[in-house]
């Protein structure tokens, strides 16, 4: 039987609020426990949430950047549960009505491009800490966690494979981080990933039952997850058995999902709306104030690049990858005015030697500027390629600007037709036998002689010049 | 004690004829004489009081003093209160020192008024007989066979016995009108969102709302002057200018309407409320009042309403008392479900864990819709049975409570007999209007009865008229328990 994968993901990202989300409270990560929880985050008797308007104005630029309905309406609901890290015995949170619903997200999974549909997005706050370790069989409990601020994105079930599901993760982080609203730091869990996974017959309408795995904190994590859980569902049902809905925990090491709860065990969670806030109400002026602030979004600027720049949709896609790398995409692009150039060198040269160094874009030792000049060098014919290459290497050890680096270690291109003239006549003098051979008409003879003389000229002459002189030379 | 009003008191410390110290010093003694039988206080802490009467008289000396600088009251101890044990009436909190102060006391410290202590109340504020306090019952100081209501029970009795000039009170249901009246004292429930929350241990969020306890209305009107103002701790409380509640005090009662809802005369009333509830109607028209039937046809809705929402905001509000953080926690336990249940289980009385598994039961799913959303609806019929009223009339009166006092363990046994107690003050709850209650006879038994007014929304200053102007042409607010004079 052939098999069709289906996935729903659920994104929690923190917002990047200096306070909470309901108290005046650092959301700073890495302090000490419990030194950024106030009696309001501790939940002592008698404190109160108050609504931090920053946390909405980051939900109105996600609703805003995915074309979503923003409700102008919405409500903050109470989830109850016990657990120690949960200080008041409920999460506050967003059930009937979420400040953000609907939106679509286009993702690029190899050459094809698909629309992924949003169900919502919504506020909420996060739990703290339960430490396990280096209490004696006890467990420690930090707060300093507790009430940051959250965006829960939910999409449709909509991906049908892993790669598109990481597609869709990334294209997520890179909107959030985009637009501002998250630092999209995974190890430090700003950004977390649940996958809804199922699978049915292909051509069966309904969905098979699914298993939620919990808290994927890397694109990679979330891929293996998904390729394991898939293949243990149609190993399961081909073996005969059943599918009982789950939220499973994916076990990097093992490289396995296992069972954390079934369904039987879910928690009835009495969502009321939480008397203690009003009602979040929107008006447009705050809207228009909030969509002022939005920087141009991605998908805009991969259409503005195909069309000012000339680059394929493909590079426009991995040239807005984030926002660091089409800034300084654009810098480099504008600096030399050879758009397409200057993605090649972006995209090749430029990202493989951050990749060897394990640096971001943003900490390239090579200027956008820099970038920009090189090229431009390349394409007035005063550099080749592999000069470029050399010229690159010395931006890179940061030897000085692209021209002092050309001057101070001789990479001008030859470009003298004379002193040209001159190596190729000593060549060819010095290598009758493949002259002879490429007029009888063997044309190998002809590369034979470009790489002799490019050797006489140390790599410096033009490989265009030469080919024509050579060709003219020979038919002479 | 020669004088016993706010206003006189305030004016005898002005006057350097007593001392702040040494008013606080009065009533301490009289607690200490009283107290033990009464038992209206949870914690004492002469040395605070008096530290805090000392800051009070060099305020007095150095020209600094507000309308009642120096005169000390009585706080419920559902406040958190910086330094002193703040335990809701619970054992679940018996040992909490709250590390901060409640946003009512932070007024009343800043208006210059010393603490005399933390007042008695019924568990978590969940109680019509203050009977469900973990430090014992409060008797009713006009007979101590008697309760004296509840929640605000303690701060009731406190005043009615004279142990304190006023005391802070929180009505989620009825919680300072009930007593009031029980007690033959005034006590008044701001409009919701007027007194910020802040500090006030919740007991159901959108109803709880804290407000002044004195002899009389005059003395009402000066408190709520400190106690209101906003506060952007509390979302819920209304940001509006600053209101002087005693300016309408004096003005005259002709044209006034006043509200008779037919549903408050009707059957189940006892006769001799009756009787003294009608009488007060009589003397408002002699000052000029004029009367008109109304009908709050809803209102009879009120109670099962009312222990649908209250349940289920409490069962919410008091997960936070889990054991974990602070307050008590079970001696012995297995793993941290047995902590929980064991901590819970022993740290809640009867009454509360009865409103908690109400409270999950019409949250759970499946039951919601049936349950919390229908009462959210005729709570809002309830709420417009009322604006449709204002329409014809300035203010509604009432009796506050069906009877007068019950004898202690009387009710305890019957939940829903216990809840019909506050049958005339939860629809002003649901509403979130402003109600109070003053005193208007005695029964037979020599117990206090009292009538409600509820007012429409920031009507406090009009209550406060009435009720003031009512209290200039009786003196039923001024009496004493005979044998504790």
């Amino acid at each position: 039987m052939k098999w069709e994968t289906v996935i729903g993901l659920e994104v929690h990202t923190q917002l990047a609020t200096k306070s909470k989300i309901f108290s005046g409270s650092s959301t700073a990560f890495g302090a000490a426990p419990n030194t950024q929880a106030s009696a309001v985050d501790i939940a002592l008797p008698g404190v109160l949430p108050v609504l931090n308007k920053g946390a909405v104005e980051c939900a109105i630029k996600f609703g805003l950047a995915i074309g979503a309905t923003l409700n102008r309406v919405n409500v903050f609901d109470r989830k109850n549960y016990f657990y120690p890290d949960l200080p008041k015995g409920y999460q506050i949170s967003q059930l009937a009505k979420p400040i953000v619903e609907g939106g679509a997200l286009t993702i690029q999974v190899g050459d094809s491009e698909r629309t992924i549909n949003l169900t919502r997005a919504h506020m909420e706050e996060d739990a703290g800490k339960s430490l396990h370790e280096d209490f004696h069989g006890m467990t420690g409990i930090d707060l300093n966690r507790a009430g940051t601020p959250l965006l829960e994105i939910v999409s449709e079930p909509e991906m049908r494979s892993s790669a598109e599901a990481v597609a869709y993760a990334r294209a997520l982080h890179t909107l959030v981080t985009w637009i501002g609203i998250c630092d999209g730091n995974m190890q430090e869990g700003s950004f977390r990933v649940d996958a809804n996974v199922s699978v049915r017959p292909v051509g069966q309408a309904e969905f098979g039952t699914r298993r939620e795995i919990k808290n994927l904190n890397s694109f990679k994590f979330l891929q293996q997850a998904i390729d394991y859980e898939v293949r243990w569902q149609i190993e399961t049902l081909e073996d005969g058995g059943r599918i009982e809905q789950a939220t499973v925990l994916f076990d990097p090491d093992r490289g396995e999902t296992r069972m954390m709860r079934s369904k039987e065990e879910a928690h009835d969670y009495r969502y009321f709306p939480d008397p203690d806030l009003l009602p979040v109400k929107l008006d447009e002026d705050w809207i228009e104030q909030v969509r002022a602030t939005l920087p141009e979004l991605p998908a805009a600027m991969q259409v503005r690049f195909q069309g000012e720049y000339g680059v394929s949709p493909y590079d426009a896609a991995v040239l807005t990858g984030s926002r660091a790398l089409a800034d300084y995409f654009e810098v480099a692009a504008k600096a030399c005015g050879q758009g397409k150039l200057a993605a090649n060198w972006v995209m090749g040269e430029l990202s493989a030697a951050l990749n060897k160094a394990d640096l971001t874009i943003e900490r390239s030792p090579v200027s956008a500027a820099h970038l920009g000049a090189l090229v431009a060098r390349i394409h007035d014919g005063t550099l080749s390629g592999k000069l470029a290459k050399q010229v690159f290497e010395g931006l890179w050890e940061g030897a000085g600007e692209v021209d002092a680096i050309i001057e101070a270690r001789g990479l001008k291109q030859m470009s003298d037709s004379g002193e040209l003239e001159k190596i190729i006549d000593e060549v060819m003098a010095a290598n009758t036998k493949s002259v002879e051979e490429f007029r009888a008409g063997k044309e190998k003879a002809f590369n034979a002689l470009v790489g002799q003389i490019m050797k006489a000229s140390k790599g410096k002459a033009n490989p265009a010049q030469v080919n024509d002189l050579l060709k003219t030379k020979l038919q002479g | 004690m020669s004088a016993t009003t706010l206003s006189a008191l305030a004016a005898q410390l002005k006057a350097r004829q007593i001392s702040s110290r040494e008013l606080a010093q009065q009533y301490l003694d009289r607690i200490a004489a009283l107290n033990p039988a009464i038992n209206a206080f949870i914690t004492l802490d002469a040395g605070k009081t008096l530290a805090e009467a000392a800051a009070a008289d060099a305020l007095i000396a150095a020209g600094q003093a507000g309308p009642l600088t120096g005169v000390p009251i009585a706080h419920k101890d559902i406040f958190c209160t910086d330094g002193w044990l703040t335990t809701c009436g619970s054992k679940m909190l018996h040992n909490f020192v709250a590390p901060y102060d409640a946003h009512v006391i932070q007024q009343f410290k800043a208006a210059g008024m010393p603490s005399l202590g933390k007042t008695n109340m019924d568990e978590f504020a969940m109680g019509s007989s203050n009977e469900t306090s973990y430090f014992g019952a409060v008797k009713n100081p006009w007979n101590p066979a008697y309760v004296p209501g509840g929640s605000s029970g303690g701060a009731a009795a406190c005043v009615a016995a004279r142990m304190a000039p006023a005391a802070t009170g929180t009505d989620t249901g009825g919680s300072i009108r009930q007593p009031a009246a029980l007690c033959g004292i005034t006590g008044l429930k701001p409009t919701y969102g007027l007194v910020s929350r802040y500090g006030m241990i919740a007991f159901a969020s959108s109803l709880d709302q804290a407000g002044p306890m004195a002899p009389s209305a005059e003395d009402c009107a000066l408190l709520l002057n400190v106690m209101t103002g906003f506060d952007p701790r509390d979302s819920t409380c209304l940001e509006r200018d600053k209101e002087d509640y005693t300016r309408d005090l004096d003005k005259p009662l002709s044209g006034l309407r006043v509200g008779l809802p037919k549903e408050f005369f009707a059957e189940g009333l006892n006769n001799e409320v009756a009787a003294a509830v009608e009488a007060a109607v009589s003397e408002l028209k002699k000052l000029g009042a004029t009367t008109v039937e109304i009908s709050l046809a809803n209102s009879k809705l009120a109670i099962p309403v009312y222990y649908v929402l209250a349940p289920a905001e409490a069962s919410s509000n008091l997960s936070r008392f889990d054991g974990v953080r602070y307050g008590y926690r079970a001696p012995e336990y297995g793993n941290l479900d047995d902590m929980y249940c064991k901590t819970r289980a022993q740290g809640f009385g009867a009454e509360v864990k009865r409103r908690i598994l109400i409270g999950a039961y019409v949250l759970s799913h499946g039951y919601y819709d049936a349950y919390y959303l229908q009462a959210q609806k005729i709570r809002r019929l309830i709420a417009e049975d009322f604006s449709a009223a204002f329409k014809a009339c300035d203010v509604i009166l009432g009796p506050t409570a069906p009877g007068t006092a019950f004898k202690l363990g009387e009710k305890s046994d019957d939940p829903v007999e216990m809840y019909l107690n506050d049958l005339y003050t939860i629809p002003a709850n649901l509403a979130g209007l402003p109600g109070m209650s003053l005193p208007c006879g005695f029964d037979s038994k020599g117990l206090p009865i009292g009538l409600q007014l509820v007012g429409d929304y920031f009507s406090e200053a009009k209550m406060l008229n009435v009720a003031h102007q009512y209290q200039r042409a009786t003196d039923w607010h001024s009496r004493q328990p005979e044998d504790l004079k």
